[in-house]
């Protein structure tokens, strides 16, 4: 019989998990959430279980000149603390869950958890956030965008885990981060935005636009961006309704308990034209 | 099975048990600590608070698996400290407590809060509570028994 699993170092659980059969738990806070049974009854997950949050190699904060790298299992509160985090991803984490979540959650677990509405993943992709996926068979470096393709769905194979999230450095003129919620400490977005641009003597350099919550997966139309890099501000400006005309066709939302789709639509296109205005 | 080892309330603790298991249960059933309090069971409302080195975490969500090698302290080991004689005098002159489920949470969320941030503002204070809920007070008591402790426990934090 396969059983769970608390590998002692981060080799062995590469090991394990090379047969396929374990699924890995990192904090556990969506998963024991998702699996869960009657009080007192331990969960039910589909597959034996390799506990990997204790493992103290990937637990760290690293960065060179170009990059800072976060080990899979370093908590959200620890990152929210940390000197080398940017400051965009600190904002967002600062809004997530509470101390008694991000003291046991990871960015890790919120990336291959994939829910169109995770906070973490409107920072990592505004930043151009890659993912380092490891099994004994070697690494494999992907971009945010390419490492989750659905709702709940990642590229991830069986026998493989998250083992880094590296972040490239970056500088922005201006940055703006918006979660509309029910309130504001434990809540599921019904809608985020996030911003961020470098204007150089009135010249849009770089623009990024990422909405969640809006579609099965977070949006970040990097060819939409591309058309107003260069532009005058003043430019995007005055015709700011045809850079919404491109966004309604990406942002599809749905009506479910938290919100409805014209709602969403409306407060993630209204949240994008204010952050344009601010560039002014 | 594996056997997992931890430290509860300062002693060594070692169990051969499905280590997939919600913390809160082993707790209060296995351990009979019934301290930590089961309310909405998916890490919401903090009833089920414990301090794994030093810092709050609700048991409710958490697999044993993950306290592998951990120190755990919950109410029932903290109220042999100094620091939550401080917290109790303070809970109790700013009339903090009238049903009290709330309150083994409360007490724990305080001591990580405070822990880690001796002179919290009423806004650290707010959002060091936020996942604790409680349906009595309306939180301005306890905001306030907070700062109390905070100023009347000079050092121990
Ligand atoms: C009360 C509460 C409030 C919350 N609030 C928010 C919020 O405000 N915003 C938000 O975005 N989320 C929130 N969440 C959801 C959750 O806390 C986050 O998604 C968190 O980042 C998940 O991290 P974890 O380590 O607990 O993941 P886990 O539950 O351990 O894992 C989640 C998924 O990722 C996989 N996984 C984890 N790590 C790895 C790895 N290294 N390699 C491969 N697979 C891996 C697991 O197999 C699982 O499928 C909340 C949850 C709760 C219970
Ligand atoms: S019972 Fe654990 S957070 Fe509510
Ligand atoms: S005192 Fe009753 S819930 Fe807080």
């Amino acid at each position: 019989m396969v059983s769970h699993v608390i590998p002692k170092t981060y080799a062995e659980a590469l090991t394990v998990l090379k047969a396929g059969n374990h699924r890995v738990i990192a904090g556990g806070t969506d998963m024991m959430v998702r699996h869960r049974a009657w009080a007192g009854l331990p969960p039910l997950f589909d597959k034996p279980v390799l506990f990997a949050f204790t493992l103290s190699e990937l637990k760290y904060v690293k960065e060179d000149e170009q990059v800072i790298c976060i080990g899979a299992m370093t908590d959200l509160e620890t990152l929210l603390h940390h000197e080398r985090t940017p400051a965009l991803l600190r904002q967002v984490i600062a809004i997530m869950a509470s101390p008694a979540i991000r003291y046991v959650s990871t960015l890790a677990g919120n990336i291959v958890n994939a829910s169109p509405a995770a906070d973490s993943l409107l920072a990592l992709y505004a930043l151009d956030a890659q993912v380092v996926l490891e099994s004994t068979s070697g690494k494999r470096i992907l971009s945010i965008e390419k490492t989750i393709v659905g709702p709940g769905k990642t590229v991830l194979h069986d026998d493989e885990m998250v083992a880094e999230i590296r972040i490239p450095k970056t500088r922005f003129t201006h940055t703006m981060f918006r979660k509309v919620g029910g309130r504001r400490a434990d809540a599921i977005t019904k809608i985020g935005f996030v911003g961020c641009a470098t204007v150089n003597e009135g010249i849009i350099r770089d623009l990024r636009l990422v909405f969640n919550a809006v579609a099965p997966v977070v949006v970040r139309e990097k060819s939409v961006e591309a058309l107003h890099v260069g532009h005058s501000v003043k430019n995007v400006l005055s015709d700011t309704d045809t850079l919404m005309h491109h966004y309604s066709e990406h942002i599809k939302p749905i009506d479910d308990q938290r919100s409805n789709q014209h709602y969403r639509k409306e407060a993630a296109l209204r949240l994008a034209r204010h952050f344009l205005d601010t560039l002014a | 099975m594996p056997t997992i080892n931890f430290t509860l309330n300062g002693k060594p603790v070692s169990l051969n048990t499905d280590p997939t298991r919600r913390f809160l249960d082993v707790l209060r059933e296995e351990l009979t600590l019934t301290g930590p309090k089961e309310g909405c069971g998916e890490g919401e409302c903090g009833a089920c608070a414990v301090l794994i080195d030093g810092h709050i975490t609700n048991s409710c969500i958490l697999p044993l698996g993950n306290v592998s090698g951990r120190e755990v302290m919950t109410i029932e080991g903290y109220r042999e400290t100094k620091r939550y004689r401080v917290l109790e005098e303070a809970y109790i002159a700013e009339g903090a407590v009238q049903c009290g489920i709330c309150i083994p949470g409360m007490i724990i969320a305080s001591e990580s809060l405070l822990a880690h941030n001796p002179h919290p503002t009423d806004d650290d204070i707010r959002i060091g509570l936020s996942g604790n809920l409680c349906r009595c007070t309306g939180y301005n008591m306890i905001v306030r028994a907070v700062k109390r402790a905070a100023t009347r426990g000079k050092g121990l934090w």
